[in-house]
């Protein structure tokens, strides 16, 4: 069965190598700063031993004075996985890093947080709405949509 | 233990008995068998029918109904049911779903219909030649259902297209479709030339 890894260990890896770019970890997950987003995980991506070569699923959480941006990352090699969280204040012109770059499958997801959500993501080919039509008002999943 | 590898019989053994199968059937088969139509001459008359136009052409109509494939969500599959053997709507003359909307007639909305498919929903309707009907199966395609307040839901495929037979359910079960489909049967058969109202 794949090995969920200690949030606190690979945290500790990439203090070393980024330091100050970790908020905060505990065994199940780590967040970190989202201007370090695409440093930290081009380094889970490409380091020998974690190799994150597979991006599972993007999701992302609407805690009213943040966004949460929830990466779920697999090792096939290591039959290993990670969750990476990332947050994001404010409610308008949100925009996070693009890791479609590293990742092929972010492509739709993203697309579908900046449709629901409206989080923009910089670098993504194509960001525009996915499941909605363009001129749609407003983000449904955002928790004060409608209200 | 040595296992025998070989075919009990050989190729041309095999051969030869079927070339001497078909000679035989050959050798039997010279003479057609005999096609009596004296009945054609003799029953002319039973085969005349006196009926209105209309009747004939709504009998012809409702008999050989031919639905379009545009099933957007999960009351599909009892329409699926429906179409299968168990309920077999064959008996009704409308076993076939036509993936091309030209050679469709009919369209059984079943399921629950957003916005961004309306365009597309439409556009099956528009292509479906005359004289065509609408069945709006399911709680969804009446009035978009437990989705009707949602954000993304058309509430009701009438806000896109007429109706003929509303089919209430979540989802309709088979026999239900069926009657529905019974209904606009009737419907159908009280159409007339003169009019062509539906």
């Amino acid at each position: 069965m794949t090995v969920a890894l200690s949030g606190k260990e690979i945290a500790t890896k990439i203090e070393e190598r980024f330091p100050g770019s970790v908020v905060k970890s505990s065994p199940d997950s780590l967040v970190v700063k989202s201007e370090f987003l695409l440093d930290v995980a081009t380094f889970l991506k490409t380091t020998p031993d974690l190799d994150f070569d597979y991006l599972t699923a993007i999701t992302a959480i609407d805690y009213y004075d943040r966004f949460e941006v929830v990466y779920q990352l697999t090792s096939i090699k290591h039959n290993h996985s990670l969750m990476v969280k990332t947050h994001c204040y404010g409610r308008d012109n949100l925009s996070l890093p693009s890791v479609v770059g590293l990742w092929r499958g972010a492509d739709f997801q993203e697309r579908e947080i900046y449709d629901l959500m409206g989080i923009s993501f910089d670098g993504h080919p194509n960001m525009k709405r996915i499941v909605l039509w363009e001129g749609f008002e407003g983000h449904p999943l955002r928790k004060d949509y409608g209200t | 233990m040595e296992v025998a590898r070989e075919h009990i019989y050989s190729d041309a053994d095999l051969d030869r008995v079927e070339g001497n199968q078909i000679e035989a059937l050959k050798a039997h088969s010279q003479q057609p068998f005999p096609d009596p139509d004296e009945w054609l001459d003799e029953k002319l008359e039973r085969n005349i029918l006196l009926i209105t136009v209309d009747a004939a052409l709504n009998w012809a109509r409702r008999s050989s109904l031919w639905p379009a494939i545009c099933f957007p969500a999960c009351c599909a599959f009892e329409l699926i049911a429906a179409n299968a053997s168990r309920f077999d709507l064959s008996r009704f003359g409308m076993e076939i779903l036509r993936a091309s909307p030209r050679q469709a007639d009919l369209m059984i909305t079943a399921g629950t219909l957003t916005w961004k498919m309306a365009p597309q929903v439409r556009r099956i309707y528009d292509q479906m030649a005359e004289p065509k009907w609408v069945i709006a199966m399911g709680a969804c395609a009446i009035s978009g259902g437990i989705f009707t307040s949602s954000y993304s839901v058309v509430p009701g495929y009438n806000r896109i297209i007429p109706i003929d037979v509303y089919v209430p359910g979540c989802p309709p079960r088979p026999e239900a479709l069926i009657y529905g489909i019974r209904m606009l049967h009737s419907k159908i058969a009280r159409r007339s030339l003169g009019t062509e109202a539906k």
